[in-house]
């Protein structure tokens, strides 16, 4: 085993980002079984009682997160049911948006976690600070002079691979002397831009590469993009290239129609990979500094639409790990039609008190810059490292 | 104009990335023959021209018969973009496609979708207003937009506010009712749906104007009151002044910039108003005019383009027999353009935000593996050209021969010092058996530069 033993791994709190795209139905997710509400109005995409997996004698997990729950019971799971944000918008994209950047109210590319970055490496010390997996880096990671690595699929992750030998030592020869950024100058802003990811992709692409070689585990990760993408992520964690920041992403939860069968399987499909990524972390020794965020950009309609749900308001999300003291907080939202929001739950808790959570208790950033602005933070969530 | 034969090809060249997807100089040389004004007028006038017949993709490839697939529908798109005769009217396409960013994700109907294309092609260099009339009957847009949920007395804002907001006017220029008015106005426009031809086949959609549900109460849309319809919205919409500078800046940072320019928008903004509405005066003004011919290299090239221009200088996929188009489909998508399935109504973020890591890599590895074949027909025709009737040449002369076959491409003269060193070639190359590779290994370093992503 060439893993990095505990004793010389680093400790620095490690932050993972699980993205399900679509809106995740979050009512089905964690189910109000007990508010007899939840029944009236999910007459068709309703969970049955006995199918819950109760957590107590109103709530429980959608049947195919059997795994997770067995995360919940060891008392490493948070759930914030009920997160939004002022003025709920529907469009996905716009959602999308304001989650990523922190930014309710205006349109902006900045990320939250470029910013994130930002702070934790100024100097730009390690371009693997921040690693995205999947296709195409999120916006939330983006932040102008601030390196992101981003990354398809880690095993094949590399500069001019389709030549071999000498012809591809000269040809990356070159190419790192082509993209050395030149002295900063306004009309070659774009140039300086290629110049300066070229560098990045480089310098990333050689790191990365260790990273599958030194990886052993016994544990088989599924072949679903969700599953390669956290392969990926514990790899380049357990080679210990000082990345800080991870995102994966989970698409298809915009269940509009056959919501029962496809949120299933997507549901399947997380609660799996996620077990078998702290599984690997644990048989490692090396999950006691990560933290896990999963999140979705909206929830959906209180009543189904027949076949599914339509976009609406107070979705939820879950921080998973060993630091993470497990259990619901906050108050779930009112199904009764008294409390609706058009149609809505109303959400009764900001996402930006989840993202201060996380930067002044796991990072220990000042959240106010970073979310721009002061909001309440959920206390005891996270237990941080010791220094 | 008259001037020199070199200018003149520069200019070609630059019109044929522009104007088209790039070509090599084999492919576009006999065209500098031409007046350049006469060289635009041949790419506008698409009416003459035939659109490929793509049938025979199907009929000799099965798996282009998987008309559900999205990057097999993407792949046809492909085949047209690389041969079609029209092939402004792909790239206007391409544009509106990226502004009226309408996708599959959300349908998962790939025929609605290349429907949709169609009907961008049929309309895209015509007038803006039947433009925006077919958009707002379109099925792909209707069901991306939840148009069909927009019922009287229970409106469905989505559409209503997108036509004014990503597809016109723009934020600011309008009211919160007018977006009320907007929406109220297309109640009624809505979707019907045929039998399928093949038991648990595709529904077919088309528009349907349901009287019954169109709200008829008095409305008030940017200043006009009366029983508005949908069409009566897209007469307001599309003679207000934010709507032309709309069409102008967008058509502008597409075809000559990134960067706008002020003073061009406002004389497009004047083309505009002066043709009623009609792109393809606003076309013709773009690629005649001096700052068009100025702007040579000042966009970062799109995925769509750098891949339909790779493929252009291989000379590959230009007969329907030839397998492997959705390779093309998934190496634009693996460079962050997925066709027919944008990221968001907004479109793709483009200009600098087309290079990320991945992205780079992406480009890079696409372009060497595509142009370092010495066996594809038109790396066979660009050895041959550099070779024929020498006996050797200079490395210098290689590298400038590259450039120029590979459609001009410009590069800093410190690039080339890098390139001349790292390659480590003799002063004198023979021209033998090994010089093909000489000439793809020479591609591939070029290739991999920062100007190469540039178009």
């Amino acid at each position: 085993m060439t893993t990095a033993s505990k004793q010389t791994r680093s400790s620095d709190p490690v932050f993972v980002v699980v993205q399900l795209s679509g809106g995740n139905d979050f009512m089905n997710t964690v189910i109000p079984y007990g508010d007899p509400f939840y029944y009236d109005f999910r007459k068709t995409v309703g969970v049955a009682e006995e199918n819950v997996l109760s957590i107590d004698d109103q709530f429980g997990f959608h049947p195919a997160l059997t795994p997770l729950k067995k995360i919940w019971d060891s008392g490493d799971l948070a759930i914030i049911p009920g997160i939004g944000y002022p003025v709920p918008d529907r469009s996905h994209f716009r959602s999308m948006d304001i989650w990523h950047t922190a930014e309710p109210t205006k349109i902006i590319a900045e990320g939250w976690l470029g910013r994130v970055v930002r702070e934790l490496d100024p100097g730009k010390t390690n371009v693997c600070t921040g690693v995205s997996f999947g296709q195409g880096l999120p916006r939330a990671m983006y932040l102008m002079g601030t390196p992101a690595i981003s990354v398809g699929q880690l095993e094949e992750y590399g500069l001019l691979t389709s030549l071999a030998g000498e012809r591809q030592r000269k040809a990356l020869n070159a190419f790192q002397r082509m993209y050395v950024p030149e002295e900063i100058d306004e009309a070659s802003m774009v140039m300086n831009h290629i110049g300066q990811t070229g560098i990045d992709a480089m310098t990333g692409a050689d790191m990365l590469a260790i990273a599958p070689e030194r990886y052993s585990s016994t544990i088989e990760y599924g072949e679903d993009a969700l599953s390669q993408s956290l392969k990926g992520i514990a790899q380049v964690h357990l080679a210990d290239l000082g990345t800080r920041v991870f995102y994966a992403q989970l698409p298809g939860f915009d269940t509009h129609g056959a919501q029962i069968a496809t949120q299933s399987r997507l549901l399947e499909n997380l609660s799996n990979s996620v077990t078998d990524f702290f599984d690997d972390l644990k048989e490692h020794d090396a999950a006691d500094n990560v933290v896990m965020m999963v999140f979705t950009e909206f929830g959906r309609r209180i009543r189904d639409n027949g076949n599914g749900t339509d976009h609406g308001s107070g979705g939820g999300a879950f921080l998973i790990g060993n630091r993470v003291n497990g259990g619901m907080y906050a108050e779930f939202p009112s199904l009764d039609p008294a409390e609706h929001l058009s149609g809505d739950l109303k959400f009764n808790n900001d996402f930006r008190s989840l993202y201060s959570t996380i930067l002044d208790d796991w990072f220990g950033i000042e959240p106010a810059p970073v979310v721009n602005g002061t909001f309440e933070k959920f206390t005891g969530m996270i237990q941080p490292v010791e220094a | 104009m008259v001037t020199a034969l070199k200018t003149d090809i520069e200019l070609v060249a630059h019109l044929m990335r522009r104007a088209a997807f790039g070509l090599p100089a084999y492919r576009f040389e006999r065209l500098a023959e031409q007046r350049y004004e006469d060289l635009v007028e041949d790419l506008l006038d698409v009416e003459s021209k035939q659109r490929p017949e793509e049938d025979l993709l199907e009929r000799f490839l099965s798996e282009h018969a998987d008309e559900e697939n999205n990057a097999m529908t993407a792949a046809r798109w492909y085949f047209r973009m690389i041969n079609s005769e029209r092939v402004l009217e792909e790239k206007v396409a391409l544009f509106w496609h990226n502004r009226f960013a309408t996708g599959v994700a959300k349908s998962n109907v790939n025929l609605m979708m290349w429907a949709h294309m169609e009907m961008l092609r049929d309309h895209g260099m015509g007038n803006f207003r039947t433009l925006l009339q077919k958009l707002s009957r379109d099925p792909a847009t209707i069901w991306w937009l939840d148009q069909q949920t927009n019922h009287k007395g229970a409106i469905n804002e989505n559409y209503g506010r997108e036509l004014l907001e990503l597809f016109s006017m723009g934020r600011g220029n309008y009211t919160e009712d007018d977006v009320q008015a907007a929406a109220t106005a297309f109640t009624g426009w809505t979707l019907d749906q045929s039998i399928p031809r093949y038991p648990n086949g595709w529904w077919d959609f088309s528009f349907v104007y349901r009287e019954d549900d169109h709200d008829h109460a008095e409305k008030t849309f940017l200043g006009r009151s009366g029983d508005l319809n949908g069409d009566d919205i897209i007469d307001e919409v599309v003679k207000n002044e934010a709507t032309a500078r709309f069409v102008a800046d967008n058509l502008y940072r597409y075809f000559v910039s990134d960067e706008p320019d002020e003073a061009e928008v406002k004389v497009l903004m004047k083309v505009y108003f002066e043709s009623d509405y009609e792109i393809k005066p606003m076309l013709r003004h773009i690629f005649n005019s001096d700052s068009f011919k100025k702007a040579t290299y000042e966009k970062v090239r799109w995925p769509v383009d750098h891949v339909v221009n790779i493929v252009n200088t291989t000379g590959r996929h230009t007969d329907p027999y030839e397998g492997g188009l959705k390779k093309l489909a998934v190496a634009s998508a693996l460079m962050g353009q997925r066709l027919l399935d944008p990221p968001s109504v907004e479109g793709w973020h483009t200009g600098r935000e087309w290079i990320d890591s991945s992205f780079l890599i992406e480009r890079v590895n696409f372009a060497a593996n595509m142009l370092g074949d010495t066996n594809t027909p038109g790396m066979r025709t660009i050895i041959g050209r550099i070779s024929t009737g020498k006996t050797s040449i200079t490395a210098d002369e290689l590298i400038d021969s590259c450039l120029y076959e590979l459609g001009c491409v410009e590069i800093s003269s410190k690039t080339k010092d890098i390139l001349l060193e790292e390659s480590n070639l003799p002063a004198g190359i023979q021209i033998d058996d090994g010089f093909g590779d000489k000439v793809t290994q020479m591609i591939e370093l070029i290739v991999a530069s920062r100007e190469y992503q540039l178009g």
